[in-house]
């Protein structure tokens, strides 16, 4: 692994180690260019991930104090945690389920497909899917997604036999185990997937792609990767000219040390990347960097979401195996005579017991809540995933008193829910209980949002730069040294998962900054 | 050596109450003298309360009230080093035996669980049951109780392990969910 001085101003230095973070690192390592990656969490393995939900979410999920702020029901529920994203080498790819899909061509264009809804910020994305296409099939290959390549499927756990016997029944045609980042079959060094039933605690089998084990060390045996864990990015400077110069960090010990960078790329999952751009300011960007346009922690999405559990005569133990274990795509098309705009995904997901208790309904107690926990072993369970609307006013801000432990303002993270979302969601949970119900359910329940682990649209991608923070590139529209390299990118949500797109535009991103370097463009 | 008292309840509760005590760190109540001795905050009437609490906020008929002492004795744990924590718990604890013009725990289930309704939008509420929530669902012996089996690693995972085993539903085909390899 290389290590490069911090007065090194010809490294390419990237914030956080996730999706985006850790395969642009791998990406310009393998093109030849040095990167410093920064990575505010401490680097664990396969070894030390352990399957138990409390201890794992301690070990690697992002816990300095945020607040929430708005009507969606996490502000009540989760106060101080509106969001479940990590802080740990590989980012949020350690504790994602897999779900690999593409976005649909019309949702590139949203604003175009769902014309002008009241209260939304919609905008066309300004690329289109047939130029994505060519990354997409090199992302799909470098995470190995089943239903890809030649790739088998996964084969279906209890959770996805019962999803997938309701859903026929209930009239839905597109049901299967779905395109996962998850190793049917041995593939790129790692292993076929042990059903282990502990995908969000970290996978110690190996088999769910992560960048902790793929990206990061393909990067380091290029002898250009200086990963630098446990540092975290307190501002990125700038010169008289406007460019980027460089990244101040805390070190574990707490020392700050700048880097020098040619390039900056910042790929901190929306929430972070927001903050660290309004913490940014100077003098010159007195509202933020990269934010002239006003827009830097606006227009923040987290999807539509929302679970259906339901409890069986006979036992279905959700909890053995693959967490996203099957999808029903039926619903994603766009169809507006569902009373909504934008479509959704019902995947399987599952909780252990301490997780169940903790989010199946947050706040309450007594013996009705505790009979559903007592057929915790009779349960199925199914998450919903759909596009929420872009609203200016949910936004990630700086708390205007409280802070952090280096003494940076922590972020708030408002939101309110646009009418669509509810229509969706209300929609979505009742379709959700008609598929359980065709297979005999004695009781469903609607289970509201868990924290935030899709987190988008902070900065995101315009064709005009009054609109949006940075270009289809992920290059600021200010800077043109300073990169967004995570899903804050995203101008509309989509219904996917979004992670697959992170990494395909990573891939182009590097692209794009090796040639412009090569160009001496950069 | 001199074993402190707490210690000396916990190891007599090993001998008499086995594996149960070992994973729930509890004093059994019966040998050894009362569970609430080992209590740093509060006293035996408050920890007698708040377990009954305990016990109306998550009842479980398939646990024992060692489970639930758990949870109290977390909660006095965590208050003996929290000043503000401390007066929270004696006030709440306080304030149900005044509603309840008695003893809280002298109160006949539903009216305990009525009077536990008043205040479930308080902080002292509020507190007992977060940190119930945890420490009641994540005691491995609960888990066992409860039916929960938790890591599967050691196990090799469920592949072997009856990750598709449900057979009162028909397998879906193939072409949905390809056989394991």
């Amino acid at each position: 692994m290389a290590r490069f001085d911090p007065n090194d101003d010809s490294v390419v230095v990237i914030i956080g180690s996730g999706a985006g973070g850790g395969t642009l690192a791998n990406e310009l390592c393998q093109k030849g260019l040095k990167v410093v990656l920064l990575e505010a969490g401490k680097r664990q393995s396969s070894a030390t991930f352990r399957n138990d939900e409390w201890f794992a979410f301690n070990q690697l999920a992002w816990l300095d104090k945020r607040t929430a702020s708005g009507s969606w029901r996490v502000a009540k529920d989760f106060p101080n945690l509106p969001a479940w994203t990590c802080k740990t080498v590989g980012g949020t790819t350690v504790h994602w389920a897999g779900a690999s899909l593409r976005l649909q061509e019309h949702e590139f264009k949203a604003r175009t497909a769902y014309s002008n809804i009241t209260g939304a910020n919609l905008l066309d994305w300004p690329l289109t899917l047939a130029e994505l296409e060519p990354y997409y099939a090199k992302a799909e290959d470098k995470m190995g997604v089943t239903r890809t390549n030649d790739i088998p499927g996964l084969p279906g756990n209890n959770n996805f036999k019962v999803m997938y016997n309701g859903a026929t029944r209930a009239g839905y045609k597109t049901v299967h185990t779905g395109r996962m980042a998850i190793n049917s079959r041995p593939r790129d060094d790692r292993s076929a997937c042990w059903q282990l039933g502990f995908c969000f605690q970290g996978c110690k089998s190996g088999a769910k792609w992560s960048t902790l084990y793929t990206e990061i060390p393909k990067a380091e045996a290029t002898g250009k990767l200086d990963l630098r864990p446990e540092s975290q990015a307190l501002q990125i400077q700038h010169d008289a000219n406007g460019k980027a110069t460089g990244v101040l960090y805390a070190d574990k010990d707490g020392k700050r040390v700048v880097q020098k960078a040619r390039i900056v790329c910042v790929a901190c999952n929306s929430i972070e990347t927001a903050r660290l751009l309004l913490n940014s300011n100077s003098s010159t960007f007195p509202h933020g960097l990269a934010n002239s346009s006003g827009q830097v922690g606006k227009n923040y999405m987290r999807h539509t979401t929302g679970s259906v559990y339901a409890t069986f005569k006979k036992p279905v133990h959700m909890y053995r195996g693959t967490v996203m274990a099957g999808i029903i795509a039926d619903e994603a098309e766009l169809n507006t005579k569902r009373g909504f705009t934008g479509g959704f995904e019902m995947e399987t997901i599952s909780l252990g017991l301490p997780f169940a208790a903790a989010f199946l309904n947050p706040g309450a107690w007594g013996r009705d809540y505790t009979r559903l926990l007592d057929q915790f072993n009779n349960m199925a369970g199914m998450w919903i995933v759909g596009e929420d609307m872009p609203q200016e006013t949910n936004a990630v801000t700086l708390h205007p008193t409280e802070k952090d432990q280096y003494g940076l303002p922590i972020p708030d993270v408002h939101y309110d829910d646009h009418p669509n979302d509810m229509a969706m969601r209300n929609y979505a949970f009742k379709r959700g209980a008609a598929v359980y119900d065709a297979v005999g359910a004695i009781q469903t329940i609607e289970v509201p949002p868990y924290p935030s682990t899709h987190n988008l649209g902070t900065c995101r991608m315009t064709e005009n730069p009054r609109d949006g923070v940075c270009n289809k590139w992920g290059q600021t529209h200010d800077l043109k040294n300073l990169f967004i390299s995570d899903g804050s990118q995203f101008t509309t949500s989509a219904a996917e998962n979004p992670t697959l797109t992170i990494v395909t535009l990573a891939i182009r991103q590097a692209d794009y900054i090796a040639g412009e370097s090569m160009k001496r463009n950069l | 050596m001199k074993m402190k008292r707490r210690e000396f309840l916990q190891k007599s509760a090993i001998v008499v109450a086995g594996a149960a005590a070992v994973a729930s760190g509890v004093a059994v109540v019966g040998y050894a003298g009362p569970w609430t001795a080992g209590l740093k905050t509060l006293n035996a009437h408050e920890g007698e309360t708040l377990l009954r609490m305990a016990r109306q906020i998550f009842p479980h008929d398939r646990l024992d009230d060692a489970h639930y002492a758990k949870v109290v004795q977390d909660l006095d744990t965590e208050a003996a080093t929290k000043p503000d924590l401390a007066k929270l718990l004696h006030d709440g604890l306080a304030k149900l035996d005044a509603d309840a013009h008695g003893k809280f725990i002298s109160l006949s289930g539903d009216d305990q669980i009525a009077a536990l309704k008043q205040v479930d939008e308080t902080p002292f509420f509020q507190k007992v049951r977060s940190t119930e929530i945890v420490s009641l669902y994540n005691n491995h012996e609960v888990w066992k109780r409860l039916g929960y089996p938790g890591a599967s690693y050691q196990l090799g995972g469920y592949l072997h392990h009856g990750f598709n085993d449900l057979n009162w539903l028909p397998d879906p085909p193939a072409s949905a969910s390809p056989k394991p390899m």
